[in-house]
């Protein structure tokens, strides 16, 4: 039986190549279903994991309560002062809690070849210790600002998607001038900002209050007793999350809205790839009926002749599937493209197209190579052989 | 036999062949036509706007609020006619959290500039004497089942009142509709009293988001809008004008280059779509190569033969592009009642008009080949099986 099989699978599939032509469109028919999965997956993954990457477990975020993101936030300097002494924070090397008081406001710049619709982009202004705090950051161009000026630090992210912001550039936010004197990466959200001096951006954008304050705890568990003491002091109403959830509920709503369009595209696109592949699986099945007749005369039992077809099929659909998840990789894997992220900002991102994605789709590709061989090797195997064997 | 009842016989010797083709076409052509129409919504998503209305916003960002003591002025640049203003509210919907998109105005100047916003006249009037007032659109109102009358509940997660609480009441005294089928599908905001949003919030006061400019007949809006920009330059308020269309696509484009994905996907789509239909009639034609020279030597001249195996194709790629654009109609349509129309997928004439174009480029692509082979045959090489 098992060398039954293999005789047959070996004939098929050493015959593919005199009839490529239609194998040829299992191939691209599943390589077209699985880069399109995995780039519109890819997108989400990317997406996820820029902003996954911007939290740590041992920072907690404090914002007004009920506010949701940094942007509907705001804290008045009592709450600020309050919020870093509170029990959990950790001490900085100069013995006092390590915290960042940060305020953001939006600017827009204008994407790269556009000409004139603006996008918005957030303006944090940070304490020194922000950079404690976010160790991922490095300055990679220039220099950091310098408290008390006008000057500004851009993210690679903003650099690469928005015009305006390069290295030496001025920047005219509300009346007031600011110098682009550095660069940072850090390989999350935070690329898709421009920082400054915290009290620079307070009296040049008439801000009294913050945004929102980053705290370091003594370990990611710390983050309750920190909310505990903060969320039962009467004279505060502020939310605490530890900074990785805080970035991660952001993605909720895109990881839905992807998913949704990436399961809704790919179910129809698979659905025409099945009728392709039963088309080509059938045509060839009906090329070789006379050979197959005759090996089922020389004795091959009909499972051979089913399983050497769904074979190859499967083949076929695993070579189309690896295709495209390579077109995938190759064109869009650190593909870097924006949206709108929680604090009507733009979030710069890059799709990636991850191992794990790549297996989902070879999955799909080889369970509709599975569906469009059954059926033709089911054919196939019940033809009469006195009647194939007469045709043509 | 009629020609015609040649080709559809033709196209149903091999049944199999033909429905699981057919059926690839269909599935393409759904996606075709749901995949437009939402690439439509963000390229041409604010068509049906006029240029009638500028709007002016802050110049670094929109969400940096301009000083309504703007008003008199910006009535005062000539060929502005009316002047309403915008206030973001930050709504949110306590039971799921879900956002509404509300506005603070001022009541009479809103009727004034969007004549499309069409509500009984006392409506309006109520919505000016209610302090407390709200309007709310028709799509809106409908999905969240308020009637006029009721006290709505709504928080903010921007501004709290005077005594700190987030949570607002509202009383609903009207709901608009829109003045024509795609307006009406933006009834989707709400709108409160300036004035009481000011008085009662804590922090925000004598500030508004956005401007909305009417312009006189004949005004030409290019010059009033750097004229506009030009009075603000070099003050804490500088700003930046541009027309309600120009404003609504950067807005969309905010969201993301939805169109550049779309088109990668149809792309993907068509080319597999092509080597499928291509290939079936690559072979359908192979197979009947001696059909074909007997048709050519009974007196068929080649350019009908050019033209039967042309006809498989279109009538294909015709019959597969009707049926997935129906299915696709139909889809569209329960999306957007599914999700009560706050996410509309309408399947258009143009979205029609563009699938006619693609069942066009389809037919000639996979068709041509096959057909100049049909043409160019010998009758002697065919017959005899060269």
């Amino acid at each position: 039986m098992l060398s039954q099989i293999s005789a047959i699978t070996g004939l098929n599939l050493r015959s593919i190549p005199d009839r490529w032509t239609s194998s040829l469109v299992i191939v691209v028919g599943l390589a077209g279903v699985v880069a399109v999965f995995c780039a519109l997956l890819a997108m989400s993954a990317g997406f996820a994991s820029t902003l996954q990457a911007s939290g740590r477990t041992d920072n907690a975020i404090v914002l007004r309560g009920g506010s949701g993101a940094e942007l509907n936030s705001g804290l008045d300097r009592d709450s600020m002062l309050l919020a870093r002494e509170a029990p959990g924070v950790r001490k900085g090397a100069d013995g006092k809690p390590l915290a960042s008081a940060e305020v953001i406001v939006i600017a827009e710049l204008v994407r790269q070849g556009d000409a004139n619709n603006g996008a918005n982009i957030t303006v944090r202004g940070v304490e020194p210790n922000a950079f404690v705090l976010r160790p991922q950051l490095k300055i990679v161009e220039g220099r950091a600002f310098k408290p008390g000026l006008r000057e500004l630090i851009v993210g690679r992210g903003v650099t690469r998607q928005f015009q305006g912001a390069e290295l030496g550039k001025v920047l005219r936010m509300r009346g007031s001038d600011w110098t682009v004197v550095g660069i940072f990466e850090s390989g999350d959200a935070y690329e898709s900002e421009l920082w400054g001096d915290v009290e620079v951006a307070q009296t040049t954008f008439n801000r009294r209050g913050y945004s929102s304050v980053l705290l370091g705890l003594e370990s990611p568990a710390a983050v309750r007793q920190v909310k505990d003491a903060l969320q039962s002091d009467p004279r505060l109403t502020v939310d605490v999350t530890d900074q990785q959830s805080y970035f991660s509920d952001q993605t909720k709503q895109f990881r839905l809205t992807i998913g949704f369009l990436a399961g809704f595209v790919t179910a129809i696109m698979a659905l025409g790839a099945i009728f392709a592949a039963l088309n080509t699986m059938y045509a060839a099945v009906a090329a070789r009926g006379k050979e197959i007749a005759t090996l089922r005369a020389l004795g091959f039992g009909g499972m051979a002749v089913v399983l050497s077809v769904l074979v190859e099929s499967l083949v076929l659909a695993l070579v189309g599937g690896l295709i495209g998840a390579l077109l995938a990789y190759l064109l869009f894997n650190n593909f870097s493209v924006s949206t709108l992220g929680q604090n009507f900002t733009q979030v710069v991102f890059a799709f990636k197209v991850t191992p794990q994605l790549v297996v989902t789709g070879l999955v799909i590709a080889l369970v509709i190579g599975f569906i469009g061989g059954l059926l033709p090797a089911w054919r196939a195997a019940r033809l009469p052989i006195t009647t194939a064997l007469r045709q043509g | 036999m009629t020609k015609a009842g040649f080709v559809v016989a033709n196209l149903f010797r091999k049944k199999t062949r033909t429905t699981l083709t057919v059926l690839s076409v269909i599935a393409a052509f759904t996606l075709f036509g749901l995949l437009q129409s939402l690439n439509h919504i963000f390229d041409a998503g604010a068509d049906f706007i006029g240029a009638t209305r500028l709007m002016t916003q802050a110049r670094v960002s929109f969400t940096q609020p301009l000083p309504l003591s703007m008003v008199p002025q910006l009535e005062g640049v000539p060929g502005v006619a009316h002047v309403a203003y915008m206030q973001w509210f930050g709504g949110v919907w306590k039971k799921d959290n879900s956002p509404i998109f509300a506005f603070a105005v001022d009541p009479m100047r809103q009727h004034q500039v969007y004549p499309e916003w069409v509500m009984p006249e006392d409506q309006w009037q109520a919505f000016a004497k209610t302090r407390t007032g709200m309007i709310a659109g028709r799509v809106l109102a409908d999905r969240m089942g308020w009637k006029v009358g009721q006290k709505i509940p709504l928080s903010s997660n921007i501004f709290p009142q005077k005594n700190g609480s987030k949570d607002w009441t509202f009383d609903l005294v009207g709901i608009y509709d829109g003045s024509t089928e795609d307006w009406q599908k933006q009834t989707q905001n709400v709108f409160i009293q300036h004035e009481y949003f000011d008085e009662a919030n804590q922090f925000s006061s004598g500030r508004t988001n956005f401007y909305a400019l009417q312009l006189a007949d004949g005004a030409d809006a290019a010059a009033i809008s750097r004229a506009v920009d030009k009075m603000y330059e070099n003050s804490p308020d500088e700003t930046k004008t541009q027309t309600e269309k120009d404003f609504n696509v950067g807005f969309l484009k905010q969201i993301g280059d939805i169109g550049m994905i779309v088109r990668w996907i149809l792309f993907a789509v068509f080319f597999t779509l092509l080597l499928v239909v291509g290939n079936t009639m690559a072979q359908s034609v192979r197979e009947r190569v001696p059909e074909l020279a007997v048709l050519k030597t009974l007196g068929f001249s080649d350019a009908s033969v050019l033209g039967f195996v042309l006809a498989e194709a279109g009538a294909l790629c015709l019959f597969g592009g009707l049926v997935g654009m129906g299915l696709a109609t139909v889809f569209g349509a329960m999306i957007s009642k599914g999700t009560g129309g706050q996410f509309t997928i309408d399947v258009s004439l143009p979205v029609w008009g563009m699938a006619a174009v693609a069942v066009v480029a389809m037919t000639l692509a996979v068709g041509l080949l096959p057909a100049l082979r049909a043409q160019r045959l010998k009758i002697v090489d065919a017959l005899a099986g060269r």
